[in-house]
């Protein structure tokens, strides 16, 4: 790998190649997943779902499966609703409920429609097989346009109407723009419907302490105020739910949301007294799991003006968000933060709709909508640059804001807090030595190969502030999405920091740990990281929006900022000197005039938290500090226009791959692939480089592999691994990587985030290479996932 | 139908252990021997993340019953640490390279390149990949885990002990 | 994803087998490597009764035979043909076929014959096996029998092996004189190591003039069963083996198919696929020939 860390000496710790803490536990067999997770007495829960994407439940039968040996309960929706509160939704609809199991009407194939419990999860699939249900289906719909016509069948009839969220926001003179542009062009862009599809499926463990009048859960879970809404669909005080965050997360990557699962589990437990787990296999996981990703057709229209300067754009969004709402809709809310990508463009009109339709429900995706945003943004920017002729990425550079135009300011309000585009995009066209590589490009297609180069540069929003809520929802006030961790250091001299929630794979421990250890000046080595569980810890808003280098990592520094404080203030009060007279260094505190005289770390422990009487009047005893931190710049409601400071920090990527395309089969192979990066501060290179390597193969299978697939009949083809294709390590290229940091000036150490990184551009990049090749045909394909069948009927058209 | 009486050795020590013919490899493994660090992804023999080493070759254990492995040897995540506990310079390069994130897939590919190096102490990357190629992973793009395999096999040919710390440089 | 209950019966020779399968009625049913069951029985797609575990059956495991035929048992491994060089030597094409089933790990277990008696179309042995006219060898307590391949493979994943009999040995016919062997395998898949969509398997002697004298010619995914070519066999026989004579053959493959869609690859894909990968199996096959009768 050709990557350039740069090894600022401004850090100890920071920035340096340095072993993880998770891994050790990871390579040596002992993660803690919740599947390994077991209790004495526990139960085993599997569900009986509906064939039918639309149907009404007339009755259920379960007399025989309760026959069986080992089945303990079976319950259906009707009394799950009567025990439980609806599923909170991220838009304001009264009239969309959902319960974990359905209530007299199934929405899709696939959907809970009755659980069974059992001694085993063998048995309890045993007794699934029994329960008889009476369905009467009902006409359905799976496509979002169709779901908009007036006459379409109604997926929630109470509600009215398909339509679950429309509303076209107008960022500056779009009309004017449009007018006094040279060119103007429009598309279609379709996103197929994907997903994360983690290798752990999400389950859930569920205790009920009659005692103590709490419920303790484990979960594979990701979701920010999890604890808080399983207890309102339970009806229990939040203080009566002890979520524990110890558990590890078999990767989320946005998906891992489990409400549905952690309120039928939890009822479950409190109602038979014992111990219950959910485990969703594959199956489950596909079909009933609501875990699936957007879909989205864009309609896109571009206005430019021959020099290559791209005036304006106009975006129409329809996303099929399934059969219920929940946080989904909001995805089409992000990308507000970013939508005219790193680009100059002075006006936007975006339309957002979201249409519910009798397919399983999406959750939250990797990268929260921005993605499927991106590659419409960038399919627009390539099709300027062929209409007008120009280079792809010299029109790039043409309209990439500026290094000193920060912070700049996007016509829907977000703030771009810092960005170097035009060095990161040299940086990965030297990389990709470009000239040889469009040399190669030629040389291919001179043998008769069909083969492209693609370019897609596009921005990572992180550290969010969930402005989308508000945006979306007007009675939801949300302005904050704060972060906490607590930090102390104990009678013998060692520091422990608490974070407050589950990770799946990004590295808090390593991220608090780094943080902690260079402002404290202590080798993160030593410094411990624990997960503690919701009620004995501080509030957290989990690892979502690729927000944890930023919003963790900014907490965990000021909580050792803090300390470092109170060892100073402790040195000064013994040594009788002010404190701007002392220098810390290492954890020791000396007289900056006269080093001999200092007061090493065991001893300042020593006194703070032995020796009161040489503490400074009224300090606190210990050594123990929090810190909750407000994301940067954030607390602001949006405007009548839905103007909004949306997210904090924009980290900014620059993908160049290289492909070939069989002509006769439409295989498509990835020869060569480089991205420069730019996310700021990186606190481990190590971990920055595996999030977009693994982003970037994500995106891989959305560009070519991966999707939800319906037939007519709303049946689910590809709910299984055979059929829903995550890339293997055959189908992902060697990818080479330069790094590049522009510091934010928002964060504590200049960090931005990077967990949707490479996901966010890769399917853009994807696209752009194949239409790249396919470009000399006269040729172009704008939706993905662009399968061999699908590009092969495509060259059909050309060589017939 | 009736529990069967089988003895299946993992990891070097003998099992012996009641269990129904339709429970899986890995199900036993999980559930009855408590050996958790053998994950299941898909349990229809595709994701890989249930590798384990049944009679020296790797295997999916979410695709044979229990039953079938009576008289068998098993070798699992919890076998790979050296006779005084440390790592195994495999498990010592996945760390080093951060050929993990999740952790999820890992003992699955540790296995099924653990097999590999024992069999073929200098490959190549391309079969590097082919011994992967039936273990998913989300998270890393593979790229580091194909690092580390190589850094590991390169360690343990000795060729340079201390050669290639962070990077492998070829 | 759990299988429904079912018993087991671990059989230590063939006898044992064919009693077993006598006895335990048509749910009974045989397992070998069990890459394809046990899925089938996770999902419940498949519920035998009782399984049949024949792995431990010694008289079906080994790779042997004589100049005119190779013969495999039944319950060997994937990978232990894969490794033998008997089998590089005197059945390349399955050799070089083995390298597109699944992954090491699913043919450290899977089995060549458990591959053949379970007849999937898109499977690369059963197709191998079609296109050599291989011989079959199946057991019941009634005794012994030849099965002709050529009628074996009935329909969809259905073999005519009756529900009490266990295959126990593949033979595939070695191809000596006439001129030197090649062999091409290809196939379309939309990742490596899956299922093909299509795949084309082909076998040719070329003489020391370079002219074909005896071919075989079969195609995967393009029909409930895999399905040999005939047509296409003949169109090369005598020729030179020229572009054209190869794009026509290929030609002729296509129309001799009516394959069906699904939701990775339309009929018509999978049809335009048949041509493209017949055809370059042929060349492959013929580059192959030349190249060995040229350093022989
Ligand atoms: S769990 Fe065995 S292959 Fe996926
Ligand atoms: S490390 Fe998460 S799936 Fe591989």
């Amino acid at each position: 790998m050709s990557s350039e860390a740069p090894d600022s000496p401004r850090f100890r710790y920071v920035s340096r190649k340095r072993r993880t803490k998770e891994d050790r536990r990871f390579i040596a067999g002992e993660g803690r997943f919740v599947a390994d997770i077991g209790l004495p007495g526990m139960k085993h829960v599997a569900l009986v779902t509906s064939p039918h994407p639309a149907a009404r439940i007339d009755a259920i039968r379960t007399e025989e499966a309760l026959k069986i040996e080992g089945v303990v309960a079976v319950i259906t929706g009707e009394e799950l609703a009567q025990a439980t509160n609806p599923l909170m939704s991220g838009l304001n609809l009264p009239d969309v409920r959902r319960f974990p199991l359905a209530v007299d009407r199934a929405r899709y194939a696939g959907e809970w429609v009755a659980a069974v419990v059992a001694d085993s999860r063998y048995i309890a699939e045993d007794g699934a097989e029994l329960v008889e249900v009476d369905y009467d289906p009902l006409p359905f719909v799976v496509d979002a346009e169709e779901a908009m016509a007036e006459d379409a069948p109604a997926v929630h009839p109470a509600h009215g109407t398909n339509v679950l969220y429309r509303r076209k926001f107008v960022y500056g003179a779009v009309e004017e723009d449009f007018a006094a542009a040279d060119h103007r062009l429009a598309f279609r862009a379709c996103w197929g419907r994907n997903s994360t599809v983690p290798i752990e499926t999400f389950g859930v463990v569920a205790k009920w302490h009659p005692g103590t009048g709490t419920l303790d859960v484990w979960a594979s879970i990701q979701m920010p105020k999890y604890p808080e809404q399983i207890a309102r669909a339970l009806r229990l005080d939040a203080n009566c739910v002890r979520v524990h965050y110890d558990v590890d997360v078999g990767g989320s990557y946005g998906v891992k949301r489990g409400i549905k699962h952690t309120v039928l589990v939890g009822y479950l437990a409190r109602k038979l007294g014992c111990p219950v787990r959910l485990i969703e296999d594959r199956l489950e996981n596909m079909t009933g799991g609501d875990a699936h990703g957007p879909e989205r057709i864009f309609d896109v229209e571009a206005a430019f003006n021959g020099d290559g300067e791209i005036r304006s754009l106009r975006l129409r969004a329809l996303d099929n968000v399934g059969a219920y709402a929940g946080r989904a809709p909001l995805q089409l809310a992000k990308p507000i933060g970013a939508i005219v990508g790193p680009y100059r463009i002075k006006s936007v009109e975006y339309e957002a709709i979201s249409v519910t339709t009798n397919k399983t429900p999406q959750e939250a995706v990797r990268g929260f909508g921005q993605s499927p945003t991106n590659f419409a943004i960038e399919t627009a920017v390539d099709k300027i640059a062929r209409t007008l002729d120009r280079d792809r990425v010299e029109i790039r550079k043409r309209n990439f804001i500026r290094k000193d135009e920060f912070p700049y300011t996007i016509p829907s309000g977000s703030e771009y807090d810092s960005g170097d585009y035009h060095t990161v995009q040299d940086k990965v066209l030297d990389l990709a030595d470009f000239p040889a590589l469009i040399a190669r490009r030629d040389a291919l297609r001179a043998e008769g190969k069909l083969a492209g180069i693609g370019i897609a540069s596009c921005l990572e929003p992180s550290g969010g502030n969930a402005a989308f809520e508000p945006l979306f929802n007007p009675a939801n006030e949300t302005t904050t999405w704060m972060e906490s961790c607590v930090t102390k250091i104990d009678l013998a001299g060692t520091v422990t920091s608490i974070m407050a929630t589950a990770s799946a794979g990004q590295g808090h421990e390593t991220l608090v740990a780094t943080v902690t250890g260079e402002e404290l000046e202590r080798d993160p080595d030593g410094i411990r990281v624990v997960r503690s569980d919701s009620l004995a810890s501080l509030p957290s808003n989990s690892p979502v929006a690729s927000r944890m280098a930023i919003m963790l990592g900014g907490a965990a520094s000021g909580a050792a900022k803090i300390l470092k404080r109170k060892l100073i203030d402790i040195a000064a009060h013994n040594l009788q000197l002010p404190a701007d007279r002392l220098v810390y260094e290492g954890g020791n505190v000396a007289v900056r005039d006269d080093p001999g005289r200092s007061l090493a770390w065991d001893e300042l422990v020593e006194i703070a938290h032995r020796k009161y009487h040489q503490m400074p009047l009224g300090m606190e005893p210990g050594l123990q500090a929090s810190y909750v931190w407000e994301v940067p710049k954030g607390g602001e409601l949006p405007d009548a226009a839905g103007r909004v400071r949306m997210y904090p920090c924009y980290s900014f990527e620059a993908h160049i791959p290289l492909v070939e395309i069989d002509r006769q089969t439409g295989q498509v192979k990835i020869l060569e692939y480089f991205i420069g990066h730019d996310c700021g501060t990186m606190i481990n290179p190590d971990i920055v480089h595996g999030m977009i390597y693994g982003g970037i193969a994500h995106g891989i299978g959305a560009a070519l592999y991966e999707i939800f697939a319906y037939n007519d009949d709303g049946q689910l083809l590809t709910g299984t691994f055979m059929d829903y294709l995550l890339p293997s390590v055959h189908e992902i290229p060697d990818i080479k990587m330069v790094d590049h940091s522009t510091p934010s000036p928002l964060t504590s150490m200049g960090q931005k985030g990077t967990g949707e990184g490479g996901y966010l551009g890769a399917p853009a990049a994807v696209a752009s290479a194949v239409n790249d090749a396919l470009a000399p045909l006269g040729l172009e394909l704008n939706a993905l996932p662009m399968r061999p069948g699908d590009i092969e009927a495509l060259l059909r058209t050309k060589s017939e | 139908m009736k529990p069967r009486e089988i003895s299946v050795t993992v990891n070097a020590k003998r099992y012996r252990s009641e269990v129904p013919p339709r429970l899986t490899l890995v199900d036993y493994l999980r559930e009855v021997l408590g050996l958790i660090g053998t994950h299941t992804g898909c349990e229809h023999g595709v994701c890989g993340a249930c590798s384990v080493i049944f009679d020296g070759q790797p295997i999916r254990s979410c695709l044979m019953f229990a039953i079938q492995a009576d008289g068998h040897e098993v070798e699992t995540v919890e076998g790979l640490a050296e006779a005084d506990g440390g790592l195994s310079p495999l498990q010592d390069a996945f760390w080093e390279t951060h050929a993990l994130q999740c952790g999820y897939c890992t003992p699955g590919m540790l296995m099924a390149t653990h097999a590999l190096l024992r069999s073929n102490p200098d490959p190549t990357v391309d079969e590097i990949k082919e011994a992967i190629g039936g273990n998913l992973c989300r998270c890393t793009g593979y790229q580091q885990i194909v690092e580390a395999v190589r850094l590991a096999a390169k360690r343990m040919r000795g060729a340079h002990p201390e050669a290639g710390k962070d990077t492998i440089d070829e | 994803m759990k299988a429904a209950a079912f018993d087991y019966i671990r059989a230590s020779d063939i006898a044992e087998v064919c009693q077993a399968l006598n006895d335990g009625g048509p749910d009974c049913k045989i397992i070998a490597g069990g890459q394809t069951l046990v899925p089938m029985m996770a999902m419940r797609l498949a519920r035998p009764s009782i399984i049949v575990d024949i792995n431990a059956v010694e008289e079906l495991q080994g790779i042997g035979g004589d100049e005119s035929s190779l013969v495999i048992k039944a319950c060997t491994r994937q990978a232990a043909a894969e490794r033998s060089p008997e089998v590089r030597a005197k059945a390349p094409l399955l050799a070089k076929a083995l390298r597109f089933v699944g992954h090491p790990q699913t043919r450290n277990r899977g089995t060549v014959g458990g591959s053949i008696a379970n007849a999937d179309p898109v499977a690369e042995i059963p197709l191998v096996a079609l296109t050599l006219d291989a011989g079959l060898v199946a057991e019941s307590a009634g005794g012994a029998k030849n099965i002709d391949i050529s009628g074996f493979f009935h329909g969809l994943m259905e073999t005519s092996l009756a529900p009490d009999e266990c295959l126990t040995e593949v033979h595939l016919p070695v191809w000596n004189g006439g001129g030197v062997i090649g062999t091409g395998f290809q196939e379309v898949s939309i990742r490596a190591g899956d299922f093909a969509i299509v795949a084309a398997a082909v076998q040719l002697v070329v003489d020391e003039s370079g002219v074909c004298r005896r071919a075989a010619v079969a195609l995967g995914g393009v029909a409930p069963t895999p399905l040999r070519i005939e047509a296409t066999a003949e169109a090369l026989l005598s020729s030179d083996l020229d572009a054209e004579t190869v794009g026509e053959a290929a030609h002729l493959a296509a129309n001799e198919i009516d394959p069906g869609g699904d939701v990775h690859a339309s009929a018509e894909y999978r049809r335009r696929c048949a041509r493209v990968m017949v055809e370059r199996a042929i060349i492959e096959a013929r580059d192959e020939a030349l190249r060995r009768a040229a350093n022989p």
